[in-house]
């Protein structure tokens, strides 16, 4: 017994030192394509940490969204940067010292409130335990996530749409000039997205029982896009004006009008408990086509043009 | 330790092992042609071999079947990307290695 | 069978973190992109390892999730950026 405690402090120790020198690594590398590699391991290895803390919730969407949207989306960044010399810094090296100081400052203070915790907090797992019954889920994480505190997850799809206002402010579609798609890609393309759909449904319904959820279901959703979009098929031309904006609004709209409803009747995203368990189920489908499609416009990076306007 | 599991032993350090040449390959091979068979050769033959392992201590056929299909997705990419990491690259000029 | 899933797990961690070199190292982008896709590959079996060790079949659900993404970064890599960014 002693020496499996000793191999599992050995492990984690290793995957903790491995987080904190790859970490160093990326943001010190000069060469961004580097640096984002580095970031795609980063993820990978963050995911294995929280399998470790007991968090297979986080570990599933870190999965989702580390392994394949955060790379696909850097890279796709990268190609649009003008390519730059390699030689040149990357700031004005003068205000360094300041910067150094700052990041000193907040290191500090995280060491501070780290050092302060409580050595152990009872939290609130109980009470959760005892309101299980009623929250119309098995699964604690999505009965806190779209029911006990419903409206943090509500302004979270808000921010994603934010962020997706951000990058079509930007501008809309300009012509690229792709490559022909071999049929490697194609092939690969087709057996995989049947896959990534079946497996979003799945994690989405698995959701009110076991980890899994709308976030894990829509980021998987939205790497199937991401395929297709990269393997040359016109999804952007397929979905634009009113029928993508619908599709985007859906999950935050479906939140909005139960608010709504229960604030009339009760309280704010106070659902009643023999409801519960199908209202969440909607709300859990509008939302994972929302984070979808949201995720996929975000990698497109760019306003679809609509019909009405010239191209 | 039951028949079974003793077998389990064997394909997981067998495992283990075709991991340990995939590492050495990535890190010694010469060139970016020779390294792309550690990751099509050497680590799905470890993954394949670990899951055969853990499959004969799984609690049921579908975990078999769970087990199995992430086998064939691992495979199904490796390949793949392979493929377009190796023609892509021979596209853009970057030579074999000759001794 | 505790000791050697917890034994080969950290086996193939120290094998993923020295294939971190290769990313470090390049000297292509190509290098760098095939080392990354070679850690998923040991990441879902450190996954189905601890999955198996600690009784826990939702990690399951995570390595299902490495495997089926694992192609997505690289295809954006082949299709956005090639090996044009850095030759060797």
């Amino acid at each position: 017994m002693e020496k499996v405690t000793l191999l599992i402090m050995l492990f984690d120790l290793l995957l903790g030192l491995g987080l904190l020198w790859l970490a160093w690594q990326l943001l010190e590398s000069r060469n961004l394509f580097k640096a984002v590699v580095l970031f795609v391991a980063f993820g990978l290895l963050m995911a294995l940490a929280w399998v470790r803390l007991d968090a297979p919730d986080v570990a599933l969407a870190e999965a989702a969204i580390g392994a394949g949207l955060t790379g696909a989306l850097l890279m796709a960044a990268l190609a649009k940067l003008p390519s730059r010399d390699k030689s040149e810094p990357l700031a004005d090296e003068k205000g360094h010292w300041l910067l150094r100081l700052a990041l000193l400052l907040v290191a500090a203070g995280l060491g501070y409130v780290v050092h302060s915790l409580p050595e152990s907090a009872p939290g609130l797992s109980a009470e959760i335990a005892n309101n299980l019954a009623s929250s119309g889920v098995n699964n604690p994480v999505t009965a806190v996530l779209l029911n006990f505190r419903g409206y943090d997850t509500l302004l979270e799809l808000m921010v994603l749409m934010l962020a997706l206002l951000g990058v079509w402010s930007l501008g809309i579609e300009r012509s690229t000039r792709e490559e022909p798609v071999g049929p490697v890609l194609t092939t690969l393309v087709q057996f995989l997205t049947p896959l990534l759909i079946l497996v979003a449904a799945y994690l989405l319904w698995a959701g009110a029982d076991a980890p899994g959820g709308a976030f894990q279901a829509g980021a998987v959703l939205a790497a199937a896009m991401v395929l297709l979009l990269l393997a040359g098929w016109p999804l952007q031309g397929l979905l634009t004006g009113v029928a993508l904006r619908l599709m985007l609004v859906a999950g935050p709209a479906t939140f909005v009008a139960l608010a709504g409803l229960t604030l009339l009747d009760a309280q704010l995203l106070a659902y009643p408990p023999q409801h519960a368990g199908k209202l969440i189920l909607l709300l859990e489908v509008a939302a994972t086509l929302s984070i979808a499609v949201t995720l996929a416009a975000l990698f497109l990076g760019y306003r679809p043009r609509t019909n009405k306007e010239p191209g | 330790m039951s028949a079974s599991d003793y077998l389990s032993v064997a394909l997981l350090i067998t495992g283990a092992v075709f991991f340990l040449a995939g590492t050495v390959g990535l890190l010694r091979f010469p060139d970016l042609y020779t390294r792309l068979h550690a990751l099509t050769k050497a680590d799905n033959v470890g993954l394949g071999l670990m899951i055969a392992g853990l499959a004969l201590q799984a609690e049921s056929w579908a975990v078999v079947g769970k087990l199995l299909l992430i086998w064939g997705l691992v495979l199904l990419a490796g390949a793949g990307v392979a493929h377009l990491i190796a023609s892509g690259a021979l596209k853009q000029g970057v030579r074999p290695w000759k001794k | 069978m505790d000791m050697l899933y917890l034994g080969v797990a950290f086996f193939l961690l120290l094998n993923l973190l020295a294939g971190l070199w290769r990313v470090l190292r390049g000297p292509s982008a190509a290098d760098r992109m095939l080392a990354s896709q070679l850690f998923g590959t040991t990441a879902v079996a450190i996954l189905l390892l601890l999955a198996e060790r600690f009784a826990t079949p939702a990690l399951r659900d995570v390595a299902l999730l490495f495997a089926l993404l694992a192609a997505v970064t690289a295809v954006a890599f082949v299709r956005r950026i090639g090996s044009s960014h850095e030759r060797q």
